[in-house]
């Protein structure tokens, strides 16, 4: 009896914390609501599950307890029963998956329009580059990185001599504007990771890894590592300063001087 | 992953036919009595020894599967630099198949009572894999005096772990297969000896395979073939 | 057709062993220490793995009282936190779990299972346990050596895992911790190729594949994996050792380390991370299907009830270990790799959750309609399967590639994996001892200490992992070892960290009195007899208690029936023994 009313409460309660417990995520600021409706429909389903179980054992082990005189039944199968049971968990499966891929398809397919910006991790800190006029990045190499040069640009690339580099300073990106984030690492695996946006990848050296987003509100977000770096993983932080066009673009005026050209022209 | 994956579809094949025959769709609460009188299903007659070479070489091809895997996932990057081959491999190869042959001879004297023979092929296997393990090494050397060390590029520190590996596991055969030479002399009864001769003729025959398609690979024959895997993957 | 002269009523005789003689050691070192027996082989591993835990028990109650409290011990810095980490997830994953269900539960109970002497290889079992110890003692080793242990996390990626950056990385941690991996996948494969050759070869005249327990079903494939699946870590390891000692490039691509350029190039770290969760995946299914075996039986037997759906469950049993094989890169979602990865990975992953919720139907279906005895045993079952529905949902979640992308790395992932791998399996483990103690000793384990245990341990492992998943939820990194500062994090959160500390070690301190349960009820337990649970498989049917060395006496067990004949309609005892010839009925009536 005990054991079962446990159980119960075991299985409520759990249903309870989810309803009335503060801690939730965050107020979403990019475009992946969808990865949030799928959470929810997988929540919904799992939860349903789970309730279903706990509260059937319950019962079980209630009407079922030993007392004098009972006997279990003895019934080593039941087709039917497992064949539908199977049948209605892949129903489920199917449609906690079908959403998920469809979204998925969202998340690695970027839109033509989605402006590049580099995103670089190292030991513990991060840095941006951010295309100038041309809108194009130039190319880079962990080989070329110097005191100079910090992210390794190729110096004869002409892409690059307009590019923005931020060192260890803040983000900024246009609200309403699709972004495609190049994540390179000159060291370890790192993790660009903002609540906020949902989205992260790793950074691995030697490649470079990609999502894309679009910024939803204005306002600054934290950015964390999400991938153990090391030491100095837990502060490995960064912001991200979500602003209006016209903000940005008064902004993007004001770093020229931040130019790979003008960075590393000698004195 | 391609090729433990292939190597495990294989195993998995295998599993699933051997399963098959075992009556594993028998609804077992029907069946009360001995299993005598249900075909199929009962402990399997082969020796233990045998089945646990069996397995364990199941375990070895993993082993080399997952090691070609890695090589060939690393060789699709685009600055690899192949090793070149010494041409002492050949006659290295020729001394691993003739250790095999000789392996295989000693099994067919078994069976045919004719223990002096059996007693020369392990002799002769045992020699012939020592050479060939003696020219394995002649073959690092040849390579580390051309400049092709260890830390090189990726392509070496491959060759050498590879070869190494393979190496190692030829040395744990000549371990057991110096145990059945001795036992081969101490005792003129074929009966003795059987066993021990078909599980070292099974090892070499299997070590003999995967030299040769390690070799496929590092000699770069077997570079179309992870094309076409490459290509079904990507 | 049988091959076998009939004795009287019907009944084969069994056959007599000659060998027997073989299975007597001679002196207390080969009786006790040297054993080939593979009981006391069991007991050592068993032992030796519980000592493993503890410590790792510990590592974790520091890393609690640091997340907890923040800055109050402050002995325990982000290095230290870093280290125990590391060494709490593999001590736990490997040279716990793996060891326990394998070495310890493998060894005891295949052998008395399937009505064997022996294991097929004993000289190779014995080598396995001191090859698992030997590799104990170098993990161990690395707490005393300069720089201390590794702090790569236990998914030991590189290059970070053998940089400077990270606690011994550039010193004897990383060494260490590869070599004693690399020593336990030697030591497994000749105890794992015992297990499988054993059941393959050894089973008793009758025994047929589909009369065999779930137990060994369990067992039997989890070793097979676990063949299969180390040395895809063992090649990780050899890689990387070269990598750390040799100065090879396998996994280092160009790389500048505080400001300066390694001579380093050419390498791929996602080529560790793709080994690396080559096995590590079939590694949580080689935990898992021990525990779906064991806990099977246990439900079994105490619910007086054959398990439901015996053929669907070893069907399970196999598919879910075949495909196991092709689902680690969700892992990987967010590692860089090919995107498109991500659509095979996540339909395989969703898929293997069929079969796993088949196992959980059957098991709740034998409750159904039972004659359910609420001991300890059956207490710590049906805990597993309230942990496990819990931590294999929140999996589903995990499993599904874009549902992943925010909660990867976080909270939430170290509140699902401890759910599914670490409390489901643990509860199944003590509720297998607590089963199997009778046997093991002659005495029965103390119930109401028992009970206690089971409660503290259930509810307040629920308690701990439950409300963590939202702490993931939130947004808060795993691997942190404060959250100090995060602006999305409210106060609260820290509260929610100060409880789940406080209940870590409540948990933590009744697992003592677990292992005082242990010690005590040699001595003073209630003696168990035989077949204290009225079960039917054949390890409960031993001439003596505890069996002897080669178990059976002068006569091998002769398998008469599968292994759940319980509560048959007609017989006269709720139970029917494995080697039992015939039903003894109560009294005439038709069968049904």
């Amino acid at each position: 009896m005990a054991v079962a009313l446990i159980l119960v409460v075991v299985a409520l309660g759990s249903v309870l914390f989810h309803l009335v417990s503060p801690w939730w995520w965050t107020p979403i600021a990019s475009n992946w609501r969808f990865i949030d409706d799928t959470i929810i429909i997988t929540f919904w389903i799992t939860g349903l599950v789970f309730v279903a179980v706990v509260l059937f054992m319950a019962y079980c082990i209630y009407r079922f307890r030993h007392e004098k005189g009972r006997t279990a039944a003895y019934e080593p199968e039941n087709k039917r029963l497992e064949w539908w049971l199977t049948g209605v968990t892949g129903v489920g499966v199917a449609a906690m998956l079908a959403p998920g891929l469809f979204v998925w398809n969202q998340f690695i397919t970027v839109p033509e329009d989605a402006t590049d910006i580099e995103v670089v991790g190292q030991q513990w800190q991060w840095s941006y580059r951010l295309p100038g006029a041309d809108g194009k990045l130039g190319m880079a190499d962990t080989r070329n990185v110097s005191a100079d040069n910090p992210l390794g640009l190729k110096r004869d690339d002409p892409n690059g001599q307009d590019d923005i580099i931020i060192e260890g300073g803040e983000l900024r990106l246009p609200v309403g504007k699709p972004v495609k984030a190049l994540l390179r690492s000159i060291d370890v695996l790192h993790n660009f990771y903002v609540p906020e946006f949902r989205a992260k990848m790793d950074m691995v050296p030697g490649q470079v890894s990609y999502f894309w987003l679009t910024p939803t509100r204005t306002g600054t977000f934290e950015i964390l590592c999400a991938e153990l770096c090391g030491v100095g993983h837990p502060h490995m932080r960064g912001t991200v300063m979500v602003q209006t066009e016209q903000e940005y673009l008064a902004w993007m005026q004001e770093q020229s001087e931040r130019t790979f050209a003008r960075l590393s022209a000698p004195d | 992953m391609t090729s433990i994956l292939l190597f495990l579809a294989g195993l998995i094949g295998f599993g699933a036919w051997w399963l098959a025959k075992q009556r594993i769709t028998a609804k077992p609460w029907l069946e009360e009595g001995i299993a005598g009188e249900f075909p199929g299903g009962g402990a399997t007659s082969l020796p233990a020894a045998k089945i646990g070479l069996g397995v364990f070489l199941a375990v070895v091809g993993a082993l080399f599967a997952l090691f070609i895997s890695a090589y060939s996932m690393r060789m699709g990057m685009s600055d690899w630099r192949s090793v070149p081959m010494p041409r002492l491999l050949w006659p290295n190869t020729g001394m691993l198949i003739m250790s095999s042959v000789a392996l295989q001879w000693a099994l067919v004297s078994v069976r045919r009572d004719d223990m002096d023979v059996v007693r020369a092929c392990l002799l002769a296997a045992g020699a012939f894999s020592v050479a060939f393990l003696a020219g394995q090494l002649l073959v690092w050397r040849q390579l580390s005096e051309t400049g092709y060390l260890l830390t090189g590029n990726p392509a070496n520190s491959f060759f050498y772990l590879i070869t190494g590996l393979h190496g190692l596991h030829m040395l744990g055969g000549l371990v057991a297969l110096g145990r059945a030479t001795d036992r081969s002399w101490r005792s003129d009864a074929p009966s003795r000896v059987a066993l021990s001769v078909e599980l070292c003729a099974l090892y070499w025959h299997f070590l003999l395979l995967v030299w040769l398609v390690l070799l496929n690979l590092l000699t770069g024959w077997a570079d179309e073939f992870v094309d076409i895997c490459r290509a079904l993957l990507t | 057709m049988v091959d076998v002269p009939l004795g009287p009523a019907g009944v084969i005789p069994p056959a007599e062993v000659e060998d027997m003689e073989l299975y007597h050691p001679h002196s207390w070192v080969t009786k006790y220490v040297f054993s080939q027996d593979a009981k006391v082989i069991a007991i050592q591993y068993s032992a030796t793995a519980l000592g493993v835990g503890l410590v790792a028990l510990v590592l974790s109650w520091l890393m609690r009282l640091q997340l907890g409290f923040p800055g109050v011990f402050s002995f325990i810095d982000a290095n230290a936190y870093y280290q125990y980490i590391t060494m709490h997830g593999m001590m736990m994953v490997v040279y716990v779990l793996t060891a326990l269900f394998l070495g310890g539960f493998g060894n005891y109970l295949i052998p008395l299972m399937i009505g064997a002497r022996d294991m097929v290889f004993p000289y190779a079992n014995m080598l396995s346990f001191w090859l698992y110890l030997l590799a104990v003692l170098v993990l161990m080793a690395s707490f005393f050596v300069p720089g201390g242990p590794t702090g790569a996390g236990w998914t030991l990626y590189p290059p970070q895992a053998i940089m400077t950056g990270t606690p011994g990385g550039q010193d004897w941690g990383i060494i260490l911790m590869l070599v004693s991996l690399m020593i336990f996948i030697v030591g497994f494969t000749m105890g794992g190729l015992n297990y499988v050759v054993t059941v393959l070869q050894a089973r008793a005249r009758g025994m047929t594949l589909m009369r065999m327990p779930l137990t060994v079903w369990g067992i039997f494939t989890a070793s097979f994996m676990a063949l299969l699946a180390f040395p895809a870590l063992f090649v990780g390891a050899v890689m990387m050792l070269f990598d750390r000692v040799l100065g090879t490039s396998f996994f280092m691509p160009a790389i500048v380390e505080m400001g300066q350029p390694l001579e380093r190039g050419g390498g791929s770290p996602l080529l560790f991370q793709h080994l690396f969760w080559f096995f590590g995946h079939p590694e949580v299914y080689i935990v898992a299907l021990p525990a779906f075996g064991i806990v099977s039986d246990l439900i079994s037997t105490h619910a007086r009830r054959n398990i439901f759906g015996y053929r669907m469950m070893v069907w399970a049993i196999l598919i879910i270990g075949a495909l196991s094989f092709v689902v680690w890169a969700h892992h990987m979602y967010v590692s860089g790799m090919n995107p498109y990865f991500g659509f095979f990975f996540a339909t395989t992953t969703l898929i293997i959750a069929v079969p796993t919720a088949i196992k959980v139907y059957n098991w709740i279906l034998t409750l159904w309609r039972g004659d359910i005895h609420l001991n300890v045993p059956m207490l710590f079952a049906l805990g597993f399967i309230v942990t496990f529905v819990n931590g294999g949902l929140t999996g589903l979640f995990l499993g599904n590639v874009v549902v992943d992308v925010p909660l990867s790395d976080t909270m939430f992932v170290v509140a699902h994996f401890h759910m599914v791998m670490g409390v489901a399996p643990i509860l199944v483990i003590f509720g297998a001892i607590y089963h199997w103690y009778p046997k093991v000793t002659g005495r029965m384990l103390n119930d109401a200490l028992g009970k206690l245990h089971f409660w503290v341990t259930f509810l307040g492992a629920y308690a701990i992992f439950f409300p963590m998943h939202y702490l993931g939820l939130m947004g808060v990194p795993r691997r942190y070892h404060e959250m100090g500062g995060m602006a999305f994090v409210p106060p609260s959160a820290q509260t929610l960290n100060a409880f789940i500390t406080v209940v870590a070690l409540v948990v933590g301190f009744v697992q003592l009195l677990f292992v005082f349960n242990l010690i005590w009820s040699l001595r003073h337990g209630r003696p168990a007899g035989g077949n204290p649970w009225r079960a039917t498989t054949l390890e409960w049917q031993t001439p003596e208690t505890p069996p002897p060395h080669g178990n059976w006496g002068k006569e091998l067990p002769v398998v008469y029936r599968w292994a759940y004949d319980y509560s048959v309609p007609g017989a006269d005892q709720d139970f029917v023994p494995q080697n039992q010839a015939s039903i003894t009925r109560a009294a005439p009536e038709p069968a049904s």
